[in-house]
């Protein structure tokens, strides 16, 4: 209510002063305004938000090049693993062979088994959350099954998963469903419980149907819920892919790993644990800038 | 035949062993183009009465009847006007109207008359310029004049404003005081309000109702209030019927019915 009166106010006063100077209106003042000026405070912004990490890192790799510099080191310094890893820092998308080839498409592999299972999680993860947030029997019913199943560790899964799809692809694929389907179910119906009795009101007044109440209040209103959730569990299926992947064998880059152990290349493996960390943080971000947007900035950060 | 008529209703809440009995036999006749308030001191089931004729909260004992038909669920043709507004954050104000406009005359409109409908709403509570904010931008009267708009755009028969100002402040509660006494004066329709604002009753209504403490809240006193429409604030303050009819609520609230738990 108090902006009309604001602008009402700011309207009379031009309305008062225009008459007696109308020539020196210092509009067009704005375009001569250096360049440099205008930069100024997106340089100092990224100064402010950049600086600290890189310091940070670099202390951390001064740290480390001092501390595994010995003769009796074990692991290898930074500058060691330049030299040893440098193809596999800069090149990351080469392809020579079908066992040597870039990080870059060992992490599209794993990524794509991911996308698959946490997908799947996704969907029926949100379906579930519904009917336990929904329903009281289905609480009743489903939710202590849930609190025992969730505890068990991916990989515990892997033998059983092996067993019945008879094949390391839909294994892993599989492992990373079990993964990340509870904390989207809890969170889910968390969400759906939730709701505000009032919004259930609107919703009986209006006469909605339940396919209507669904993706017109349900959905909406328990999304920053849900997106917890899928934050929660595609941070847990990028932990599981390379546990998974390390047993399994095949392209993704938990088998690179192994691999790399095998043949006591360490360089190979650093390397390769600052692409998975990158790669989960990129995840973790996309996941809730997708969930920044469906909700409109109402789910939390 | 009545328009509305409550028909020796009591109200009882079941919890394990125990039962609360909110609301004993009341028994209520409102016309069409009617304007009533239910007054009475907090938790004597006003909110409880509203829900039971909106159709939320099922009757324990007697029946609800709309036009001679038994009220025994929600539906659009009993809008309700929430106390906290209840808009739907995710959506615009435009959106916010649009889904019960959409649902209630999805059929029987065009797209282009269900847009002027929801526009013509929006107008009637001067929020046309607001219809593309979202509740979080907008002031919590300007979110009441919403919710008052997706009420009237059902078109129902009758409206039931639960506290609608409660939340308020008091000049912008004078504000949409008004613009509801221009809406029902321009429209004609039914309403039914909660309040525990003397005042507000005695300035909005044709009847007022009072409630006795509760539980088992039972129907006090009706009182008419015989004030020529329109209705000026101003020139009320000193009119003679308003201060009797102010007077006889007050005695009501304060003097036979004193709310005993409040000190």
């Amino acid at each position: 209510m108090g902006q009309p009166v604001l602008k009402g106010t700011t309207a009379g006063a031009a309305v008062v002063t225009l008459p007696a100077k109308p020539e020196i209106i210092a509009l067009p003042a704005a375009p001569a305004k250096p360049f440099a000026a205008k930069l100024a405070p997106w340089i100092r912004a990224a100064l402010v938000n950049l600086l600290p990490p890189l310091i940070t890192l670099a202390l951390i790799l001064l740290f480390w090049q001092l501390a595994a510099s010995g003769p009796q080191s074990s692991l290898p310094p930074p500058s060691k693993i330049w030299d040893e890893a440098k193809e596999l820092i800069v090149q990351p998308f080469y392809w020579a062979g079908s066992q040597d080839i870039g990080l870059g498409w060992r992490i599209l592999v794993s990524l794509q088994r991911v996308a698959i299972g946490f997908s799947l999680a996704a969907v029926f993860g949100v379906l579930l959350g519904t009917l336990v947030g929904q329903s009281i029997w289905a609480t009743r019913g489903l939710d202590p099954v849930f609190q025992v199943l969730r505890t068990v560790p991916p990989l515990a899964w892997l033998p059983l998963s092996l067993a019945a799809f008879r094949d390391s692809q839909p294994s892993a694929i599989f492992v990373i469903f079990i993964t990340a389907i509870w904390p989207v179910i809890i969170n889910t119906a968390v969400g759906i419980r939730n709701i505000p009795q009032d919004y259930r009101n609107v919703a009986h007044v209006l006469r909605l149907n339940q396919i209507e109440f669904f993706y017109k209040i349900m959905v909406p209103s328990a999304a920053p819920y849900i997106f917890t959730g899928l934050r929660i569990g595609v941070g847990l299926s990028w932990l599981a892919i390379v546990a998974a992947e390390m047993l399994t064998g095949g392209v993704g880059i938990g088998f690179f790993i192994w691999d790399a152990w095998n043949s006591s290349r360490l360089s190979d493996i650093i390397v390769a644990l600052v692409y998975i960390g990158v790669v989960g943080f990129l995840l973790d971000r996309l996941v809730a800038l997708i969930g920044h947007v469906v909700t409109r900035g109402t789910a939390t950060n | 035949m009545s328009y509305l008529k409550i028909d020796h209703v009591d109200k009882r809440f079941q919890r394990g062993a125990a039962t609360t009995e909110v609301l004993k036999d009341v028994s209520l006749v409102i016309d069409k183009g009617e304007f009533v308030s239910i007054i009475g001191h907090s938790g004597c089931g006003k909110s409880t009465l509203l829900n039971l004729v909106a159709g939320l909260t099922p009757v324990s004992a007697g029946a609800i009847l709309l036009e001679g038909k038994e009220v025994n669920a929600p539906g659009p043709d009993r809008a309700v006007v929430f106390q906290n507004h209840s808009l739907l954050p995710w959506l615009t104000v435009y959106d916010n109207v649009a889904l019960a406009v959409n649902k209630v005359f999805g059929r029987k409109k065009t797209r282009a008359e269900r847009h002027d409908w929801i526009m013509h709403n929006l107008d009637l509570v001067q929020m046309g310029h607001a219809r593309d904010k979202r509740p979080g931008e907008i002031s919590g009267g300007m979110k009441q004049r919403v919710g008052i708009a997706r009420g009237l755009a059902m078109e129902p028969k009758i409206l039931l404003l639960d506290e609608p100002f409660g939340a308020l402040d008091a000049l912008t509660r004078a504000h949409l005081q008004d613009s509801v006494m221009q809406i029902h004066a321009a429209l004609g329709n039914t309403m039914i309000m909660i309040t525990h604002d003397v005042d507000e009753a005695v300035l909005l209504s044709d009847r007022i109702i009072m409630l006795t403490n509760g539980p088992s809240a039972r129907v006090g006193e009706v009182l008419d209030v015989r004030l020529a429409r329109p209705r000026k604030r101003l020139e009320l303050v000193t009119d003679r019927t308003y201060i009797a009819a102010r007077e006889a609520v007050l005695k009501f609230l304060y003097e036979r019915h004193r709310f005993v738990e409040a000190a």
